[in-house]
């Protein structure tokens, strides 16, 4: 790629930082560039990312329907699985998969459901009522 | 306080080595050496492992390769250590910090705060370096980032401590002890390193790595269509795209900066025609990056024939071809080291 072809399209990680491209000036020697993005990496991540929340409100419903526990509610949210929650909090994963039926659930400990709380970094409370606050993190 | 300088690099193992090396080494390497001489090119399509519901592609090394065949290579000493406990993680940091001496931490994204949520994926491969404290505050130098930065104690042991495929287990490494690296000691270096990208590109067994896992997954792609139906394959395609392009690799990344590195190497071994190689390298990247259009073309969803995906399926193919010619041309070099 030549330096000057280096894109600069406007994207979530431009607004943080811009990223060094290695690429080549006029004499064909290499040289690095900042590059503030790249539209069709900008564009993936979007259909990465539609597909995220597709699921998300997939799980929600789920939750509300009394199908499923707010445990998959967050599993989802945190772009985790079965494997990742239980290394997280430690439990088995048969355990995890126990606590996403609600009625299990509603009979589980403030010790449990404070790992589960730690994992998906939100607090029992929020956890119990399905509960996010803006930043995903 | 500990002699250490932040830079931005494009890829954060090669970054992170060569601001660790900097101060050991006067400043001898460059961000493409260190990636070359580490064997950072390659690919591979792991068929039985999913990320994010999608294939798994990489298109470079296993995390911790580069700075450990760096160092090997030339004749550092190094320091790797794991952890059980969180505590002990945390004291061997504290100790290392109090000494003067800079580390790079192996830790997952997720939970990392300074990056946008849109980038935050449970990937457990990046590298960073802590190198100072402050208080409760750690002192990071995240070479994708362009300004150094810091983390609290508890955010700093949050991505240590990542869980999932990869998971660093507080994994710290560093380099023991200053090295006087002749010219020498660097030229035979870089022919290790290529010796070894060839054949890790070339010559490794099993169809899913190195030349032949592009090759596969671009014959792969013609039957997404087909086998998955349009909208995962178009999720298919931009979790390819992603790999790609990862964060601090922005277009046809890796290509290129072996192609960079290939030039470096040039002035170290002149006479080999390194130089022409460089440019298929660039040629190779450059298509990767025709690719990814191509690709962008499918999931945004202007192209859905399945003519289409055998399009995308060739330009796999023929980026093989380039890719396999460039490293035959490697391979065939007879070195003369003066």
């Amino acid at each position: 790629m030549k330096k000057d072809e280096i894109p600069q399209d406007p994207g979530a990680l431009g607004r943080i930082t811009k990223e060094v491209c290695y690429a080549t000036d006029a004499s064909g020697k290499y040289t690095t560039e900042l590059s503030s993005g790249w539209d069709v990496k900008i564009q993936a991540l979007n259909v990465a990312w539609e597909d995220i929340d597709k699921r998300i409100a997939v799980a929600k419903q789920k939750v509300l329907d009394g199908q499923a526990s707010p445990i998959y509610f967050f599993m989802e949210y945190r772009l985790m699985d079965v494997a990742l929650v239980a290394d997280y909090t430690g439990f088995w994963q048969w355990q995890v998969k126990r606590h996403l039926k609600p009625e299990v659930f509603k009979g589980l400990n403030d010790t449990k459901l404070q790992k589960y709380a730690l994992a998906f970094n939100t607090t029992v409370d929020d956890l119990r009522t399905m509960t996010v606050h803006d930043d995903r993190v | 306080m500990t002699e250490f300088e932040h830079h931005q690099a494009a890829h954060c193992e090669s970054g992170v080595t060569r601001d660790l090396l900097n101060t050991r080494t006067n400043g001898k390497l460059t961000e493409p050496l260190v990636f070359g001489i580490g064997a950072g090119l390659f690919f591979a399509n792991i068929p039985f492992i999913k990320i994010n519901h999608g294939p798994a592609i990489a298109f470079r090394t296993l995390p911790g390769h580069i700075f450990r065949r760096t160092c090997r290579s030339l004749g550092i000493p190094v320091v790797r250590k794991k952890f059980f406990s969180k505590e002990r993680a945390k004291a061997f940091l504290d100790e290392c910090l109090a000494n003067g001496q800079p580390v790079g931490c192996q830790v997952g994204v997720y939970y990392l705060p300074y990056f946008p949520r849109e980038y935050r994926f449970h990937f457990n491969g990046h590298n960073l370096v802590v190198y100072g404290r402050k208080g409760e505050d750690y002192l990071i130098s995240d070479p994708i980032m362009e300004n150094a930065t810091t983390l609290g104690s508890y955010e700093l042991e949050r991505v240590r401590f990542a869980k999932g495929a990869l998971a660093p287990n507080g994994q710290i490494y560093y380099p023991k002890g200053d090295v006087e690296l002749s010219d020498d000691r660097i030229k035979r270096s870089i022919v290790k390193g290529i010796k070894k990208n060839v054949y890790n590109m070339l010559q490794i067994p099993g169809s899913f790595a190195g030349i032949s896992g592009i090759c596969n997954t671009g014959k792969k792609i013609k039957k997404w269509r087909d086998q998955l139906g349009l909208e995962k394959a178009k999720l298919y395609l931009a979790q390819l795209v992603r790999m790609q392009e990862e964060i601090g690799t922005g277009g046809g990344g890796f290509r290129y900066i072996y192609a960079a590195f290939l030039q470096e190497a040039d002035a170290y071994l002149p006479g080999h025609g390194l130089i022409e190689i460089s440019k298929m390298f660039t040629q190779a990247g450059d298509m990767w990056r025709t690719a990814a259009v191509h690709a962008a073309g499918i999931y945004k969803g202007r192209l859905s024939s399945q003519e289409d995906f055998d399009v995308m399926g060739d330009h796999l193919i023929r980026i093989a071809d380039v890719e396999q010619q460039a490293f035959e041309s490697l391979k065939k070099i007879k070195w003369q080291i003066s």
